[in-house]
């Protein structure tokens, strides 16, 4: 089998990879916002279980929490597992894990916007909704850029955790073309596009700082 | 009817009791200046007055409107939601360190409250923001973002936000305190040119001077008492207390104010 085939094969795998990795940052970015709001809510109980949920999610493997999202319907629900649950399963739980993540990183982000910024907004009147929203919100997406950077392209490797679950992403198909070619090549051209992607992926957070950096 | 009104105000932090049954009124088109020592309560009694800082004992009342009275345990009450949100548009607040939006225009820093708070028409409002920027001398200035900006011009930004939401009254938390010397000026000339147009206003300051110049009345406080009040020229000029002396005697080489 010849490099450009082994290539095409990977890139195969490559669109799940790009799969989870969109679908888990479109869940959980909002879900990290709620994460840190939860986090930071003055109703004690909430508070409270938000801890323990972020402690959790934080300190135990994410395979190990895919591995559970898996198997939970079919071991507390009794549901039988379709073929199809295996996606939502994955995308279930990479969204949680990594919003446990965004929800510390905002929560700093947010306790970082000077105390004078809500006070003049709440001299002018607005309501709390109206002083996160426009006032607070816009100064911590700024504040965060650099450690959420560092997680998107964690996220970007960490997608190969998939195949806790049997879900072959690129990571997993690599190593299959591996093993049937008895060659370490597609490891390698497999680890190639992990890093021209994340290079992608630290470019474009770079471009988006420098765009906001019109404010200090 | 006074336009404000505070009453009888305490408020401690935990042990230490900043505020001593303090009491003072504001008449329409008054200037007032409250001046004093670092912490003697004056900034504290300001975040009362504004409402940044909840009372222990005492009330307020803005046009005889009550944000806050007291119950019958002699604890401060504040009024619903609704009302406060109601009176807070009869007064403006100017902060030490300006506060401005960072992320917002110069323009925008200005209508953003009174068109998504006060719901006014947006043309309307920007057209009265950029009259007002004109009159602060920040013309031009409308797309710059503040930090592009030297501190007078973001104190004046600043003035301008609170102007904006027509507020009744305006205070003022040591406006010039963040402000290299050279810079003072042009914040006092404003607040000058504000009270020659008969705006209400009641000024934390350490400006002597400007103070003895600009205000109807001037309050010097203390260990969270007022020592001593009166008109400007008996308060700071011929001073009765001896506490007011030593501190005035802190400002003996200030002259009058250059701008």
């Amino acid at each position: 089998m010849g490099f450009m085939s082994i290539v095409q094969q990977i890139i195969g795998g490559f669109g799940t990879t790009l799969f989870i990795f969109f679908f888990t940052l479109l869940f959980s970015l909002p879900l990290g916002i709620l994460f840190a709001l939860a986090r930071m809510s003055k109703f004690k109980p909430l508070n409270w279980f938000m801890q323990v949920c972020i402690s959790i999610l934080r300190g135990t493997p994410l395979m190990l929490q895919l591995i559970v999202v898996f198997f939970m319907p079919f071991y507390v629900f009794g549901i039988k597992l379709s073929a199809g649950w295996r996606v939502y399963a994955a995308l279930i739980g990479f969204s949680i894990n990594y919003a446990a993540y965004f929800g510390e990183i905002f929560r700093a982000g947010i306790e970082g916007v000077p105390v004078g910024q809500h006070e003049a907004a709440e001299v002018l009147g607005f309501t709390r909704a109206q002083t996160f929203w426009k006032i607070v919100f816009p100064q911590m997406v700024k504040r965060v850029i650099p450690p959420v950077t560092n997680e998107v392209i964690t996220l970007v490797k960490d997608t190969s955790m998939a195949f806790a679950i049997a879900y072959v992403e690129m990571f997993t198909l690599a190593k299959q073309v591996a093993a049937q070619q008895s060659s370490i090549t597609p490891l390698f051209v497999a680890g190639l596009f992990y890093y021209v992607f994340n290079f992608v992926v630290a470019w474009a957070m770079g471009r988006l700082e420098k765009r906001l950096s019109y404010f200090e | 009817m006074s336009l404000f009104e505070i009453n009888n105000v305490s408020k401690s932090f935990g042990d230490l009791t900043v505020l001593h049954d303090i009491s003072v009124k504001v008449e329409e088109g008054e200037v007032v200046a409250i001046i004093g020592p670092s912490g003697s309560g004056k900034s504290t009694l300001l975040r009362c007055a504004t409402m940044l800082e909840t009372m222990d004992k005492g009330s307020l009342l803005y046009l005889g409107e009550t944000a806050a009275h007291n119950n019958a345990e002699g604890n401060t009450v504040y009024a619903s939601a609704a009302d406060l949100r109601r009176i807070k548009g009869y007064f403006g607040l100017v902060f030490q360190n300006f506060n401005l939006f960072p992320h917002f225009s110069v323009l925008r820093n200005l209508t953003e409250a009174p068109i998504h708070v006060q719901k006014r028409g947006r043309e309307e409002v920007e057209a009265e923001a950029r009259e007002m920027l004109r009159k602060m001398g920040l013309e031009g200035k409308e797309d710059n973002y503040p930090q592009q900006l030297s501190g007078g011009q973001q104190q004046r930004v600043a003035i301008a936000r609170a102007l904006t939401m027509n507020p009744r009254m305006l205070f003022f938390d040591e406006p010039t305190s963040a402000l290299d010397p050279e810079l003072t000026g042009e914040i006092l000339k404003v607040i000058r040119q504000l009270a020659q147009e008969k705006m209400t206003m009641v000024i934390v300051t350490h400006e002597m001077a400007f103070a003895r110049d600009v205000a109807d009345r001037v309050i010097f406080m203390d260990g969270g008492y007022i020592v001593e009040e009166g008109r400007p020229e008996d308060v700071i000029t011929n001073p009765r207390e001896e506490r007011t002396k030593q501190f005035l005697a802190r400002f003996a080489g200030q002259g009058s104010i250059d701008e």
